[in-house]
C-alpha cells in the first residue's frame, strides 16, 4: 500500500510541474483566444537563454534576469509582428501561427545559446526527504516538493496580480470581451504584449525546474505535450483547472504506467510500456466525451 | 493577351459546372499531363524519381486527404502521420498474410482500414470542436503510433516495429525501376485526386463545408452533423491511409512506426497552409514547396556561408531550417491565408487583362 | 387578390423554454395556419428568436406540445423539420461565407439530393443527373431573386443587403412549405426593404408558402401580415389581426411603456 501511496504522490508532484504548463497556456487564451502551442518551446527558450548566459560566466540571479528580459522581448515582437496582423482571422489559424511560431524558436534559441544539454543547477537536489521516509516508508522528493510549493506560490502571485492591479483587471475585461475592452480605452495590443511577457515569466518558471530535472535540452518542448491533456481536462480558461487537471493527469498517469502494462503483458505477448505518452490523452478524451467543456470550463450556448 | 475567356459561352449547366470551365486551363492541364506521363520519364534522373517525385506525390496526397478533413470540413488534425502509418502496416499485413493478395487490392483495404480507424477517433468531434479536436487527434497520434511499436502481430514480429515490405507487382509486371515505380504512383494520386475534386463539387463537398462555415444553419437545412462530420474523417483518413501504404511499399521500402512522428503530421499540415487550405490543386503546390524547401537550403546555404566565410556545420543548417519553416507558416497566415493556390488564382486574374491594368 | 388561408397547420401549446435559471419562453400557444403569413413581434429580448428555434428544433422546450400537421410532438429535431419542409433564415446571416452564392443556394436543396458519396467521387451517372437537375431548380430561384450578377462570387464579399436576399434564396431553393424569417429587413434602406417584401409576397402567393416572420418595422409588419402574435418577456400578450393588436392595450404598454 506504501508504494501505492508513493506512486500517488510522486504523481500528484509530478502534475504541479504539467500544471505549471499548462498555466501559460491558460493565460494566452484567456486574454487573447489564442491556443498557444509554442508555450513548450518557450520553456525551452527561456532555460537555453539562462544556461546561456550562465555559460558566458554570468551568476544564476543575473542570467534569470536575463532570461526573463529576453522572453519580454520575445513577447512583444510576437505581438507585434505575428498576433496583431491576424486580429481579424479565425482562431484555429492563430493555433497553426503558433505551432509555426515553435518550429521558429526551436530553431532560434539553439543558434543563440548553444545546442548541447546542459545540466541546471539552481539548489534543488533530487533526494528522498528523510523525515517521510522514516515515518511512512514513503519516497518523496524533496525537489519535487520545493517544485510544488513554487508553482504554488506562483499561482497565488498571478491569482493576486490579476484580482488586485489595474492591469490585471483590464487583462480579465479584455478576456471577457475584445470588443468591449476596445471601446472603453483599453489599449489591447499592450495587454496582449503583457501577457505574453507573463506567459513568458510562466515559462521560465517552468523551464528551470524542468531544466534542473531533466536537463536543459531539446525535450523541454514536449513539456507543452504533457501540458494540452491537462487543458483539455481543466478546461483552456481556468487556473484552477490547470493546477485540478495537473494533479489529476500527474497522478493517473503515474499509476497507470504501474498497473497497465502487466495487465496488456498478461493478455498479449510483448512489452507495453510507455503508454504516458498517449494514456493522458486518451483519458482527457474519454473525460471530454462526458464533459465537452471540461473540469472547469464554462458551457457555452450557440444563439442564432 | 492569351489567357482570355472572351467569346467562350457556356449554353449548358453541364458546360459551366466542369473541374475546368475555361479552354486555356484546359489545355494547359493536358500539356501538364502530357509532361507528367511522358516528358518526365524520359528525361528525368533516377535522384528526381526516388528523392524528389516519388515522395512529392505521396505527400500530396496525404495533404489532400488532410485537406479534405481541415480545408473543406473545418476539422483540424494533428494526427495524418498515424493515419498513413495504419495504411502502410495494414496494406503490408494484408499482403504478408493473405496468399496471392493483388497490390492493389490491398492498398484499397489499406485505406478503408485506416478510415474505420480515422472514424474511431471523429467520434469525439461529435461533440467537441476546434482545440479541444485538435488535441484529440493528438491522441490519434500517439496512440496508433505507440500500438504499433508495441503490438508485435502488428508488423509480423519484427522488432521495435519495423517492416520491410515485399516489392510491387501487379498482373505480373514489376514495378521496380524508378520510372515504373513513378508512373504507378502518379496514376494512383492523380486518380485520387480527381475523385478528391468531384467530391467537393458534389452535394457532399458542400455539406462538408457548410458544416465548416456555419454548423448551425447547415443543422437546420437538413445535412446531419455526425455523417457529415465521420464522412470526412474517413474519406480524409483513407486517403492518408493509401498514401501511407504508397509511402511503405513505393518510396521507402522499409518503415518503421517512429517514423510516421508529430513531426511529420506538422509537416503535412504546413504543406496544406502554405498550399492553400480548402484547394486541391493547393495541396499539390504546398506539398512540392514544403518538399523542396529543405533541399533548396541545404544546397544553398553552405553556398551563401563560404561566399561570406561563416563557420558552418549541419547543425546550424538543421536550425535555420526550422526557422524558415516557423517563419513561413506564420508569413502564409498573415499575408496570404489561402496559400499559394490563391496567388496562383490571382495570377491567373491578371493574367486574363494582361496587358492592361484592369 | 383571393388569397385561400387553409387549415392550421402548425399549433404550438404550451411552450416554455429556459436556459439554467432564465426562463426565455413563458406557457406560450399560437397557431399558424397554412398559406398565411404570420409574424412575430416584440421588444428586444422577448423570445421572438428562441420561439422560431424551438419551431425548426435548434433549441427544445422543457415543457409544451408542437402539433406539425396532425402529428403530435415534444419537440421539433432540425432533421425532421427540415425534412417536413421547414426552412430558415437567420437574425445575424448565417450564410456558409466561404462558398459561392451558386453553392450556397444548390446547399440548400442538400437534402433533396439522393446520390452516395462514391457515386459524387466517381461524377458518374445519378450523381451527375442529379448535380444539373438541381442546378436548374436553383437558377430558377436566382432568376426570381434578381441575383444572376453574382452567382458565382464568394458571399463572404456581398454587401449586407445582397447576404439577406442570398440567405432567402438559400431558404427557397429548398422549396419550402413553411418559412421562418428572423428579422429578414433589418439594417435595409427604403428600398431593399420594398424589394424584400415584393420577394416574400410573391413567395407567399406563387408559391403558397406558409411564412412565419420576426420584424421590427411595424409599417411593413401591419401591411404584410395576415395574423399578428405579440411577445415581451417571454409572455404571449397579444394575437391577432393586425388591427386587433394594434389597439389592444396591453401591446401598447410594452410599446410605449405605461402610465402608473
Amino acid at each position: 500500500m506504501s508504494f501505492f501511496f508513493e506512486v500517488l504522490i510522486g504523481g500528484l508532484l509530478a502534475g504541479i510541474m504539467y500544471s505549471l504548463v499548462a498555466l501559460g497556456f491558460v493565460l494566452i487564451y484567456k486574454a487573447s483566444g489564442v491556443l498557444n502551442f509554442a508555450q513548450g518551446a518557450m520553456v525551452y527558450f527561456a532555460a537555453l537563454a539562462v544556461v546561456g548566459f550562465m555559460d558566458k560566466g554570468a551568476p544564476l540571479w543575473l542570467a534569470l534576469i536575463l532570461g526573463f528580459v529576453v522572453m519580454t522581448l520575445f513577447g512583444i515582437a510576437t505581438e507585434k509582428f505575428v498576433l496583431r496582423k491576424m486580429v481579424n482571422q479565425p482562431p484555429i489559424a492563430l493555433f497553426m501561427a503558433t505551432i509555426g511560431l515553435s518550429f521558429f524558436i526551436e530553431g532560434l534559441a539553439p543558434m543563440l545559446f548553444g545546442n548541447d544539454v546542459r545540466p541546471l543547477d539552481i539548489g534543488l537536489v533530487d533526494e528522498p526527504i528523510p523525515a517521510i521516509l522514516d515515518a511512512f516508508n514513503i519516497v518523496v522528493s524533496r525537489f519535487d516538493l520545493a517544485a510544488a510549493g513554487i508553482a504554488a506560490l506562483l499561482v497565488a502571485v498571478l491569482a493576486l496580480f490579476f484580482q488586485y492591479t489595474r492591469v490585471g483587471r483590464a487583462l480579465r475585461a479584455v478576456a471577457d470581451d475584445h470588443q468591449a475592452a476596445l471601446s472603453i480605452g483599453i489599449p489591447l495590443q499592450h495587454i496582449w504584449a503583457l501577457v505574453w511577457t507573463v506567459a513568458g515569466f510562466v515559462a521560465l518558471v517552468s523551464g528551470m525546474l524542468w531544466g534542473a530535472r531533466n536537463g536543459v535540452q531539446f525535450a523541454l518542448t514536449f513539456t507543452a505535450l504533457k501540458a494540452l491533456p491537462v487543458l483539455i481536462l481543466g478546461g483552456f480558461t481556468s487556473v484552477p483547472g490547470a493546477i485540478v487537471g495537473g494533479l489529476i493527469i500527474g497522478a493517473s498517469e503515474k499509476l497507470a504506467e504501474i498497473y497497465i502494462p502487466p495487465v496488456m503483458q498478461s493478455m498479449f505477448e510483448g512489452n507495453f510500456g510507455g503508454i504516458e505518452g498517449w494514456f493522458p490523452y486518451v483519458m482527457a478524451l474519454l473525460f471530454l466525451l462526458v464533459r465537452p467543456e471540461g473540469l472547469f470550463g464554462e458551457k457555452h450556448i450557440d444563439r442564432v | 493577351m492569351f489567357y482570355r475567356e472572351t467569346g467562350q459561352f457556356k449554353t449548358t449547366y453541364a458546360a459551366d459546372q466542369q473541374i475546368f470551365p475555361i479552354r486555356q486551363d484546359r489545355i494547359g492541364i493536358l500539356l501538364l499531363l502530357a509532361v507528367a506521363f511522358v516528358g518526365i520519364p524520359l528525361f528525368a534522373s533516377e535522384y528526381w524519381f526516388t528523392a524528389i517525385l516519388v515522395p512529392f506525390l505521396i505527400f500530396a496526397l496525404a495533404a489532400l486527404g488532410l485537406n479534405i478533413l481541415t480545408g473543406y470540413a473545418g476539422q483540424l488534425s494533428l494526427g495524418s502521420a498515424a493515419f498513413m502509418a495504419v495504411g502502410a502496416y495494414a496494406a503490408y499485413n494484408f499482403q504478408v498474410r493473405v496468399e496471392g493478395m493483388p497490390v492493389l487490392v490491398s492498398f484499397l483495404l489499406a485505406g478503408l482500414t485506416s478510415a474505420a480507424v480515422g472514424i474511431l477517433f471523429g467520434l469525439p468531434s461529435l461533440r467537441i470542436k476546434g482545440f479541444y479536436l485538435a488535441v484529440a487527434t493528438l491522441a490519434a497520434q500517439f496512440f496508433i503510433v505507440w500500438c504499433l511499436t508495441k503490438f508485435p502481430y502488428l508488423s509480423n514480429d519484427s522488432s521495435s516495429g519495423v517492416i520491410s515490405v515485399p516489392g510491387v507487382t501487379i498482373l505480373g509486371f514489376a514495378f521496380d525501376t524508378p520510372r515504373s515505380n513513378y508512373l504507378l504512383v502518379l496514376s494512383l494520386v492523380l486518380l485520387l485526386a480527381l475523385a478528391a475534386k468531384n467530391l467537393v463539387r458534389s452535394s457532399t463537398g458542400r455539406a462538408w463545408m457548410a458544416v465548416r462555415d456555419m454548423d448551425v444553419a447547415a443543422e437546420v437545412i437538413g445535412i446531419r452533423l455526425m455523417h457529415t462530420k465521420l464522412l470526412a474523417f474517413a474519406v480524409s483518413s483513407f486517403y492518408c491511409g493509401v498514401a501511407g501504404a504508397l509511402y511503405a511499399f513505393c518510396y521507402l521500402g522499409s518503415v518503421e512506426p517512429d517514423g510516421f512522428s508529430l513531426d511529420m503530421s506538422f509537416k503535412i499540415l504546413f504543406m496544406i497552409i502554405v498550399g492553400g487550405v480548402g484547394s486541391i490543386l493547393g495541396s499539390f503546390l504546398g506539398a512540392a514547396f514544403i518538399l523542396l524547401l529543405p533541399i533548396f537550403l541545404d544546397i544553398s546555404l553552405p553556398a551563401v556561408a563560404s561566399l561570406l566565410h561563416l563557420p558552418f556545420d549541419n547543425a546550424t543548417v538543421s536550425h535555420i531550417q526550422l526557422m524558415v519553416f516557423g517563419a513561413l507558416i506564420m508569413f502564409f497566415l498573415v499575408v496570404e491565408p489561402h496559400g499559394l493556390a490563391r496567388l496562383w488564382q490571382i495570377a491567373k486574374e491578371k493574367l486574363r487583362l494582361w496587358p492592361f491594368p484592369h | 387578390m383571393a388569397r385561400e388561408i387553409g387549415e392550421v397547420i402548425l399549433d404550438l401549446r404550451n411552450i416554455s423554454l429556459r436556459f439554467g435559471g432564465v426562463k426565455a419562453l413563458t406557457d406560450i400557444s399560437f397557431d399558424v395556419r397554412d398559406h398565411e403569413i404570420r409574424a412575430i413581434i416584440g421588444p428586444n429580448g422577448a423570445g421572438k428568436s428562441s420561439m422560431l428555434n424551438v419551431i425548426n428544433g435548434v433549441y427544445r422546450p422543457q415543457e409544451g406540445e408542437i402539433v406539425f400537421h396532425g402529428e403530435h410532438r415534444r419537440d421539433m429535431d432540425t432533421h425532421a423539420a427540415a425534412a417536413a419542409g421547414i426552412a430558415r433564415t437567420f437574425q445575424n446571416i448565417a450564410l456558409f461565407k466561404g462558398m459561392s452564392v451558386l453553392d450556397n443556394l444548390m446547399t440548400g436543396r442538400n437534402l433533396k439530393m439522393k446520390a452516395g458519396f462514391l457515386q459524387h467521387a466517381l461524377w458518374w451517372g445519378p450523381a451527375r443527373r442529379e448535380e444539373l437537375e438541381h442546378r436548374r431548380k436553383v437558377e430558377e430561384v436566382i432568376d426570381f431573386l434578381e441575383i444572376e450578377h453574382i452567382r458565382k462570387t464568394p458571399v463572404g464579399r456581398l454587401p449586407y443587403g445582397l447576404q439577406k436576399r442570398v440567405e432567402l434564396g438559400r431558404a427557397l431553393a429548398a422549396e419550402p412549405k413553411m418559412l421562418l424569417l428572423d428579422e429578414p429587413m433589418a439594417g435595409m434602406n427604403v428600398e431593399e426593404k420594398q424589394d424584400m417584401c415584393r420577394f416574400i409576397l410573391d413567395v407567399n402567393d406563387q408559391f403558397g408558402t406558409t411564412i412565419v416572420l420576426i420584424e421590427h418595422d411595424m409599417g411593413v409588419v401591419m401591411d404584410i401580415s395576415d395574423r399578428v402574435v405579440v411577445l415581451d418577456y417571454g409572455k404571449k400578450i397579444g394575437d391577432g389581426a393586425p388591427d386587433e393588436v394594434k389597439n389592444n392595450p396591453e401591446v401598447i404598454a410594452a410599446y410605449l411603456g405605461t402610465q402608473h
